[in-house]
């Protein structure tokens, strides 16, 4: 917000160069140049960043993608690859002056393979369509990013995306056997395969979560887990945030691993309830969701062994899920808190900070203070069982004064975040959004080793330029005005 | 410690002078040539940070990988990858360089699923941190996992956060009578079923599973599944103590997708990781490479035999490009264990 974009389109010449170098071989449909039909690429989920692509590509074969990237490789244009454009930290912002790489079109199920458990899908495929075609077999996708009915697979495969299930199931990188695609400069690359392992460098564990920056995908082989049998939710009360923080610990600390581990605070269920009527405790100063999954003897086990934990925590309410339709009502509220906030603010900030749960009750006393010193809402959702925190600050973006408390406001909070021993982003991604905060997560010798690492697959720097690592004069330029201002300066907030 | 690890690696770039990464030198047997001067981790020992709770250790390189396993298991947790030790000096370091995971690995994840953070000194003797102590964290290129199994070649890992699990409840052993090709079909279809199937080993006509989990799941699956009970053969063929490893004839790893089918190659075969694994005493190379790569994996000569014409899958031109490109952003001048993962690096 506090920064506006340059819409640096690039002259007509060379935008109308560009536009015929990739008509050569793709389709009219599949150039967008006039603005009325770039307009809809301007942003990704990350609404406060808007740029008008100076070309859209939408190829519909691997060997188109391969010749994009030839091209503009030839020509020196900057290209941006892009999924379903949910990310939620600008990753997939256009080039002002280069292509926008739409893989919408890759939308195919290549390959659905009960027996080795495993599918190999284009990247455009939605991440719960997966999981869709998969079921008639018992088998699903376990990573299940909130966005799941809208994501795309390639696009969590950039964002080395997570979801409510990741303590128990992992991320997308502990899910994903092979990613094949290009490099910038139309090179073929295939890192994994369907073995456990693959000789050298473990190429694919660098692929996944390199927003977009290394190699473009094409084509990503998931393995399929069994779909557990049975699934129950115990949903706990606590009269204070850090006895539920507690009881969190607690559950881990007696040997469970729960398949999804949620608290909210009062705010957000307040905020949630009036939206999605999950039925939870509005008198609880936070609540915690805790699901079983496995064969029915052990969800028994499990759940018996939870409600007792949580008892002993000073738990002041207990449910457990009678079925599956409640189940999901329970978890319908947490699925829904974004849009629920988004109902009672006319805008909020949503942070992705982790942190070391034993220090969640000192961020979250932290985070109570901001609320007061800024004079702004803050209602938290937490993935408790893996300690991503995702506060919400509520504000008003047409007020010039909210905006700049709420910068001031997260800018405190993702500080904290690393002082406790925790990331700026634990699911989210850099993209443009928390590029300056990567200066105060990362010394120079990492950021530079970050940019070798970038130059040894993309020489010339074309991919997704100004992206997830920011330049050192960058972050000295962050330092200066980090010290005069004595706060940090949030470059922009997203708009919902 | 740390300083004299920096002076001696400044001076080896200054020299051009190849550095010999080691631990407790029990993994000395694989990968490539061992080249360059002795620069010992062990000193560089101790665990920096333990909370059970959090699910996370952090330690040092030269911290006996079995004293790190005893803390654990005082706190009712584990390595879930259950990382081979190949002898009793092994170290955490090492064995995160190594990369290699033990017969939980098809059910738990590898050892580079669960490296959280990683401390490293570099190439110019720079101390970097990359990742974290916390579960979830996308900030900066996974720099962490490319160190798993990258056998030293990127620099000295000097420190290491990883995930740990707790101990299963409970754990059963059971035996059931069946040829290669009826095992790997009965394996790929119980892998589909939510079954808590934590280890597989086939050999010589017998099945040998472990069970992990809740009691009554155990209970549940191994009535499900049949067979006896069994002895527990996984400490022997974790650590290849198991008299099936011993002997000169050379053993290779041949890592394949776990539903290929019998690879019909002539030699003694125990297989692992619910198909995804056959270990493979002797034969030609040419033969086993050309199998593993046929069934949509890859071979390594793991220990002994003609090791002069490499002993791991030769890299694709695109991937080798990169692997050179990488080594240079890491340790420009080369110093590090060279040879060991490929000769070219």
């Amino acid at each position: 917000m506090g920064e506006a974009l340059p819409v640096a389109r690039g002259d007509a010449a060379r935008q109308a160069a560009v536009a015929r170098a990739l008509r050569a071989f793709l389709p009219a449909r599949a150039v967008l140049w006039q603005e009325e039909d770039t307009r809809p690429y301007e942003c990704d989920g990350l609404t406060a960043y808007r740029r008008l692509p100076m070309v859209v590509a939408l190829p519909e074969t691997a060997e188109q993608v391969q010749r994009v990237l030839r091209s503009c490789h030839a020509l020196g244009v900057p290209v941006v690859p892009r999924g379903a454009g949910t990310g939620l930290s600008g990753g997939a912002l256009p080039p002002g002056d280069g292509v926008l790489l739409s893989l919408a079109k890759f939308m195919r199920v290549l390959r659905l393979d009960p027996a080795a458990r495993l599918a190999v899908v284009e990247p455009g495929v939605r991440n719960a369509a997966i999981s869709d075609v998969a079921a008639p077999f018992g088998l699903y996708y376990a990573p299940d990013p909130s966005s799941q009915i809208a994501c795309s697979i390639g696009g969590n495969v950039a964002e080395n995306s997570g979801g409510v299930h990741c303590l128990k199931y992992g991320l997308t990188v502990h899910n994903v056997l092979r990613v094949r695609g290009y490099a910038m400069d139309g090179e073929p690359l295939d890192f994994g395969g369907e073995a456990l392992d693959a000789p050298g460098l473990d190429l694919l564990a660098l692929a996944i979560g390199s927003e977009g920056l290394l190699a473009v995908a094409t084509e990503i082989t998931v393995r399929l887990l069994p779909k557990p049998p049975a699934a129950r939710v115990v949903m706990a009360s606590f009269d204070d945030v850090g006895k539920a923080g507690d009881a969190v610990a607690a559950v881990i600390a007696a040997g469970i691993i729960p398949a999804g581990l949620e608290m909210m605070d009062r705010p957000a269920t307040h905020a949630v309830e009036q939206f999605a009527g999950a039925g939870y405790d509005l008198e609880a100063a936070a609540i915690l969701l805790c699901e079983s999954d496995g064969m029915a003897e052990e969800v028994e086990e499990e759940v018996a062994r939870v409600k007792e934990v949580f008892a002993r925590a000073g738990a002041t309410r207990l449910t457990v899920s009678r079925d599956e339709a409640e189940r999901l009502r329970f978890w319908s509220g947490r699925k829904a808190a974004f849009p629920a906030v988004g109902r009672i603010s006319p805008d909020y900030y949503c942070m992705d900070g982790t942190i070391p749960r034993k220090r969640l009750g000192e961020v979250l006393g932290f985070i109570a203070a901001m609320e007061q010193k800024y004079g702004l809402r803050c209602p938290n959702v937490f993935h408790a069982g893996d300690g991503n925190l995702h506060p919400l600050i509520l504000f008003d973006a047409n007020s010039a004064d909210e905006l700049r408390r709420t910068e001031a406001f997260a800018g405190e909070v993702l500080e904290k975040c690393i002082a406790v021993g925790g990331t700026i982003t634990g699911e989210h991604g850099v993209g443009v959004e928390k590029i300056d905060q990567m200066c105060a997560q990362f010394g120079s010798a990492e950021l530079e080793l970050f940019h070798a690492v970038k130059r040894a697959f993309d020489p010339a720097g074309l991919l997704n330029p100004g992206k997830a690592v920011p330049t050192l004069a960058r972050c000295a330029e962050f330092g200066r005005r980090h010290v005069h201002g004595g706060q940090l300066p949030h470059a922009a907030l997203p708009r919902f | 410690m740390l300083a004299a690890f920096q002076d001696r690696i400044r001076d080896a770039a200054a020299r051009g002078a190849p550095l010999r990464l080691r631990g407790g030198g029990s993994k000395d047997f694989y990968g490539g040539a061992l080249a360059g001067e002795v620069l010992d981790t062990r000193g560089y020992a101790g665990i920096v940070d333990y909370e059970p709770s959090e699910l996370v250790v952090t330690a040092r390189c030269g911290t006996p990988l079995a004293a790190l396993e005893a803390v654990l298991a005082g706190e009712g947790q584990m390595l879930a990858f259950e990382p081979p030790h190949f002898g009793g000096a092994a170290t955490l370091g090492g064995s995160v360089a190594a990369g290699l995971s033990g017969p939980r690995r098809a059910c738990a994840g590898a050892l580079r699923d669960f490296v959280l953070g990683t401390r490293l000194l570099d190439g110019r003797a720079r101390d970097l941190a990359f990742g974290g102590r916390v579960m979830k964290n996308v900030a900066g290129y996974d720099l962490s996992r490319l160190l798993a199994g990258s056998l030293g070649v990127l620099g000295l890992i000097l420190e290491v956060s990883l995930k740990v699990l707790p101990r299963p409840a409970a754990e059963r052993t059971l035996r059931l009578e069946l040829t290669e090709e009826r095992a790997l079909e009965a394996l790929n279809r119980w892998a589909a079923r939510p079954l808590p199937i934590s280890a597989s080993a086939w050999r010589d006509g017998q099945l040998t599973l472990r069970l992990s989990g809740a009691a009554s799941a155990v209970r549940a699956a191994a009535e499900d599944i049949g067979g006896d009970s069994a002895a527990e053969p996984w400490a022997g063929i974790r650590e290849h103590s198991d008299p099936w490893f011993a002997g000169e004839a050379p053993l290779w790893r041949l890592s394949v997708p776990a539903h290929a089918a019998p690879l019909g190659l002539p030699g003694a075969q125990l297989i692992e990781w619910g198909g995804a694994l056959r270990w493979l005493r002797g034969g030609d190379p040419a033969a086993v490479r050309g199998a593993a790569a046929r069934a949509g994996g890859h071979a390594t000569l793991f220990r002994g035999g003609e090791r002069a014409a490499g002993v791991f899958a030769p890299l694709a031109p695109a991937s080798l490009r990169l692997h050179r490109e990488l080594k240079s952003a890491f340790d420009p001048a080369g110093i590090f264990n060279p040879g060991r993962l490929h000769p070219a690096l």
